[in-house]
């Protein structure tokens, strides 16, 4: 694959890599309220199964020099803790009886 | 049966003499009380806007819109790397002078200097006016006299403060007191991860502080988030603290706490196994490098120790976790049922992927707990306002939020003497 995201070891993750590989908190949330519980439920199984694997690679490189294929497994980590409530918990992608509150997550530690 | 001693008296709240008749919430619905806690609070006390490192650099400079004292301030370390405030406003014709595209946003950056947007006059780090367009055309103008209106400021263990008054009645250690001073050598330093949250709340700043300062309410509003298991033993055991310290305006609520890596693993979720992690912090801590724990932790002594909050008069909240960890509220008053509410979470900065994912998850739990807490008070502000009940009883949980609102109501008596002396 000549445009891949992640790197070769993860290949079976790429499918989700264009949708959930983003950078910040409020990105990630967005994604997470515009999908389907069956997708965040694909993502959840997938990448969870390869967790502990993608940690293990990800921790070969210093947090401020990640190359971009690392960088973006993490950023699918980050998606996997993401979707978890949904998943785990509230069986919706909103957080039950919340209404129109919302919490915006200005700063954030990069990556 | 209590599970962990009350004082003598047999209730903290009759230990602290705060009474036990319920308690109405007026405070929290009129407008004529905002309208005085605005002066009797907002502008007698001193306000926590941020920490040192959010200044990194001499030049480094901050905004905060306060608007509950109808004022904006800049905040900014000056060449001799002071931290200084001052009001907002240049001395010309009264523009803000610090903003970015939208005038009511906060701002930040580095600057060597502050220029007006509007004619161009420019403001030192000092505060000091240096240039005057076309000078030669104003009338006995001397520059000198023209400078930045200062705010007083002052910085405790790293946490910027400023007072509104024109002279505070007390030095900012006087007024924080022994309680919150004995926190001095806690290393805030070290945790620099920064996450910031913001978010606009529909209900009287109070309120909020109040949801905070009691966990009388954790084991049923939140009882989703945890696993079925966890969640039936919580309610069913209720919550108790092992210990509640008042020491003048701001008080302390600490708790016990439990080891989450020693729970059953139908305890947890599957995520906080995954990561180690979960709402009260990664489990794999860093070492803060306690050559002693500071005085004023654990004031109850709790093995495990789950967290202390310090509520630290008016608006600003302290909450050191037993993990390791740190976060801070500020709640911001915009009209009686309104504010803004911050919260600001504090870790030794991760420095591997492993570590950072941790974070993710006690960051996201943060997020999840606390839209919950948000939506109930737009839900009681909103019934509260219809005054069908003026009388409410408080527990010896809440005893908490009963010093609050005493505490406001004689700040704003206080004042209102205070201007009839006059
Ligand atoms: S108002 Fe600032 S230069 Fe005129
Ligand atoms: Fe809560």
């Amino acid at each position: 694959m000549i445009d891949a995201l992640l790197p070769s070891e993860f290949s079976e993750l790429e499918p989700f890599a264009a949708k959930w590989c983003l950078a910040t908190e409020q990105e990630r949330y967005m994604e997470r309220l515009s999908s389907s519980m069956t997708e965040m439920q694909a993502l959840y199984d997938a990448v969870t199964a390869r967790a502990e694997e993608a940690m293990v690679y990800c921790d070969k490189f210093p947090l401020d020099e990640m190359p971009d294929d690392a960088l973006n497994l993490l950023r699918l980590l980050y998606s996997m803790v993401m979707v978890s409530f949904p998943v785990e918990v509230w069986g919706q992608p909103r957080i039950p009886d919340t209404g129109a509150a919302y919490l915006d997550l200005l700063v954030e530690p990069i990556p | 049966m209590a599970r962990f001693p009350k004082p003598p008296e047999g209730s903290w709240t009759e230990h602290y003499g705060l009474g036990t008749e319920p308690m109405s919430y007026e405070d929290s619905i009129s407008t004529e009380f905002f309208e005085l806690e605005r002066e009797a609070i907002f502008k007698r006390a001193w306000l926590n806007v941020g920490r040192v490192e959010q200044l990194p650099r001499n030049g480094s400079y901050f905004t905060k819109e306060l608007v509950v004292a109808r004022t904006s301030v800049i905040i900014v370390r000056d060449r001799e790397g002071q931290v200084r405030a001052f009001h907002n406003v240049c001395r010309h014709r009264g523009n803000k002078l610090v903003w970015n595209d939208f005038p009511k946003e906060e701002t930040s950056g580095i600057s060597r200097q502050f220029v007006c947007k509007y004619h161009g006059w420019r403001y030192d780090l000092d505060g000091s006016c240096s240039f005057v367009q076309q000078e030669q055309e104003f009338f006995d103008l001397d520059k000198a006299d023209y400078g930045l209106v200062p705010v007083h400021c002052d910085v405790w263990a790293g946490f910027i403060f400023i007072h509104l008054g024109k002279e505070p009645e007390q030095s900012l250690t006087e007024f924080l007191g022994p309680m919150v001073t004995a926190l001095e050598n806690y290393p805030f330093h070290l945790q620099s991860e920064r996450w910031f949250y913001r978010s606009p709340v529909n209900a009287n700043w109070k309120l909020y502080l109040d949801a905070f300062q009691e966990f009388y309410h954790a084991p049923v509003l939140h009882a989703k988030q945890t696993p079925p298991d966890f969640s039936a033993a919580a309610q069913k055991a209720g919550f108790e603290a092992p210990y509640y310290g008042i020491d003048g305006p701001h008080r302390v609520v600490s708790t016990a706490g439990i080891h989450p890596w020693n729970l059953a693993p139908n305890q947890l979720k599957p995520m906080e196994i995954l990561t180690r992690s979960g709402l009260f912090g990664p489990w794999d801590m860093p070492d803060l490098n306690f050559e002693q724990q500071p005085a004023g932790l654990n004031p109850a002594g709790c093995d495990p120790w789950g967290l202390d909050s310090f509520q630290i008069f008016p608006n600003f909240v302290i909450l050191i976790w037993g993990q390791s960890w740190y976060l801070t509220y500020h709640y911001w008053p915009t009209a009686s049922n309104q504010h803004i509410f911050e919260g600001t979470l504090y870790f030794v900065p991760a420095k591997t992927a492993r570590e950072r994912v941790a974070h993710e998850l006690a960051a996201l739990s943060f997020k999840e707990y606390g839209h919950q807490d948000a939506n109930t008070l737009e839900a009681t502000q909103t019934m509260l306002e219809s005054r069908v009940l003026d009388r409410f009883p408080l527990g010896d949980q809440e005893v908490l939020c009963r010093h609050l609102h005493k505490v406001a109501g004689e700040w704003v008596d206080d004042y209102k003497r205070q201007l009839t002396e006059v």
